[in-house]
């Protein structure tokens, strides 16, 4: 019996060790780009792999070409991407709460009709809207960082308030019903009875929704006018997609600026995040 | 207590009701401009030839005479399935693994767990500049490059595709596996089951749920691949037919539609348009294929 505990905690010690060397080679990719973003561009594809050492220290040069690249100040996409995030995603928590409380409460023959319409949304591609989409966000000028919200809120709602319903499903009525017999309308209802019991849905659909903008290429790409806006995104797109020479060095330093606040947002708030995705994925 | 629950159903509803504007106004509103309108006009204008919307003109059915007849297209439909199939079998093997692993209670399966699952955060955009960067630094070395042989574009992409996605289908394994009942493994274990058994004849049936979202989603996932596809190759290499069209080789169903729009020829716009609404019915019968058996599933529990 001793025997094969031993056995067993050896076993879980290899297994141990072997995840441990996945686990380091899962994080190289990241060190490749810490590393490639202050080294020379002519080193970058010769000696990918080597440290920026000697005469291939290019210090915060990559930084700074990034930054500047196509006349196009890199700070204004980090401003861009960021007004475009945090609005649609306030927008489309609030809209969709409101509306998914509404459609599971009232439940008329509309709200079905809209629900279904909802879930019929999931399932239809980007590619199927996105030529029509860009002509009419661009004819009712949502092209601009602070009007495109509206565009995610249209082609987002449909997981946002599937996710909602299903909550607000699950609330007993009791509750709302006791708000409405002290006197509260739907409006102090919904905002200081319901909204505190959403919360963690909120916090799930808030962080798919942040995710999915931030990260987001195409439909930026169509819908803003790219003379005025880019997002971080498309900045990095137009770096390595250019025509002539391509700025490795420089476009791995966007990289790594792109992606510490988002290794940072995932240390800190891992939990939910995790979370929220995984509810994400099982229901849609 | 049934007639006062539905008293107070009206009360809430009899109260809401008016309130429309204020709570589903603004959402049907963008709904309509971010979706329906789109959408409908999508349809109507696959059956068009138009450069500009507003001179678009109906010819029938051409639009999608011209898409089947495509070379390219036909060449991404078969190249998407070939990669949605080899990427689901090797994504949803080692994510299970893995997970299965992360579960026999072993040391720091916290730290792995939050590191497998990190690259999905990361965009495709990024993750393709990413991952372009180190296969050219490795194939750079043998004088080649990934953009310049299509079968390093294919397994490229899969690796990228599994660095990025197993953490993710780990996370649903994981809560799958977490769910088995306790006693039927202490069961298996006093009847003298050894480990392959019990995983087989019991952990595996008990988390077919969960087997059957992560294909589901890698399913539609690996047909919907857009930003990775673009950044990683692009397309390329550009193989030229005799015919005098080039097909390029590592390009998706996706990237064709959005390369074939920006064609200059008179029917482009209508062709990507009628390619589009074909990929709908692909990836949205797939999706109600998924929506079916989840239903069928719940029903049988």
């Amino acid at each position: 019996m001793k025997g094969s505990l031993t056995t067993e905690r050896r076993n879980k010690m290899i297994l141990s060790v072997i995840l441990g060397i996945v686990c380091v080679a899962y994080v190289l990719p990241v060190l490749a780009v810490l590393i490639n973003s202050f080294k020379l561009n002519t080193y970058v594809k010769t000696n990918t792999f080597a440290l920026p050492a000697g005469e291939m220290w290019a210090g915060v040069e990559n930084f700074v070409k990034g930054m500047t690249f196509g006349n196009y100040p890199f700070w204004n996409s980090v401003k861009y991407s960021v007004v475009i995030t945090v609005l649609s995603t306030a927008l489309i928590l609030l809209g969709t709460s409101m509306a998914a409380w509404y459609i599971a409460r009232v439940n008329s023959l509309f709200c079905k009709i809209l629900y279904f319409l909802c879930v019929f949304s999931m399932v239809v591609p980007f590619q199927m809207v996105m030529f029509t989409l860009s002509n009419t966000a661009d004819k009712l000028k949502l092209n601009t960082p602070w009007t495109i919200p509206v565009v995610y809120l249209g082609f987002g709602a449909g997981l946002a308030i599937f996710m909602f319903v299903g909550f607000v499903k699950s609330i007993p009525l009791e509750i709302e019903e006791a708000a409405a017999i002290d006197g509260c309308g739907p409006v102090r209802t919904f905002f200081t009875v319901v909204v505190p019991m959403l919360k963690p849905t909120m916090i799930s659909v808030g962080i798919l929704e942040i995710m999915w903008v931030w990260n987001d290429y195409l439909l930026p790409y169509l819908v803003l006018d790219l003379e005025k806006y880019r997002t971080i995104t498309i900045h990095i797109q137009y770096l390595k997609g250019s025509y002539g020479t391509v700025d490795l060095g420089a476009t791995m330093a966007l990289i790594l600026l792109s992606i510490v606040p988002v290794i940072i947002f995932y240390l800190t708030c891992q939990k939910h995040i995790i979370k929220g995705v995984a509810a994400g994925a099982v229901k849609g | 207590m049934k007639p006062k629950k539905i008293s107070g159903r009206n009360m809430i509803q009899a109260s809401t009701r008016r309130w429309w504007p204020l709570f589903l106004g603004p959402v049907v509103a963008a709904f309509v401009i971010g979706f329906v309108w789109p959408f409908l006009q999508g349809i109507y204008l696959s059956f068009c030839q138009f450069k500009l919307i507003a001179d678009a003109k109906p010819i029938g059915i051409g639009n999608y005479v011209r898409a089947f007849k495509d070379a390219s297209f036909t060449h991404a439909f078969w190249y998407t399935t070939l990669y949605t199939v080899v990427s689901l079998v090797l994504i949803n093997v080692l994510a299970f693994a893995v997970a299965y692993a992360l579960t026999q209670n072993i040391k720091g399966s916290n730290l792995f767990r939050t590191v497998f699952f990190m690259p999905n955060l990361i965009g495709g955009i990024v993750l393709g500049h990413i991952w372009s960067m180190i296969f050219d630094g490795i194939l750079s070395k043998f004088g080649t490059s990934i953009v310049m042989d299509s079968t390093f574009g294919f397994w490229g992409l899969i690796i990228l595709m599994c660095w990025q996605q197993i953490g993710y289908m780990m996370i649903i394994y994981i809560a799958g596996l977490q769910a088995v009942p306790e006693d039927m493994l202490e069961a298996a274990r006093i009847d003298g089951a050894t480990k392959a058994q019990t995983l087989f004849r019991v952990t595996i049936p008990n988390v077919m749920p969960s087997i059957t979202i992560c294909m589901f989603l890698s399913l539609t996932n690996g047909f919907k691949l857009f930003d990775q596809n673009l950044a990683l190759t692009a397309g390329q290499p550009i193989l030229t037919q005799p015919g005098g069209t080039s097909i390029k080789t590592t390009e998706m169903l996706a990237l064709n539609i959005f390369t074939t729009y920006n064609n200059s020829s008179a029917n482009a716009h209508g062709t990507a348009q009628a390619k589009a609404v074909i990929f709908f019915i692909l990836v949205a019968g797939l999706g109600l294929a998924q929506l079916a058996y989840t239903r069928k599933k719940e029903v049988q529990q």
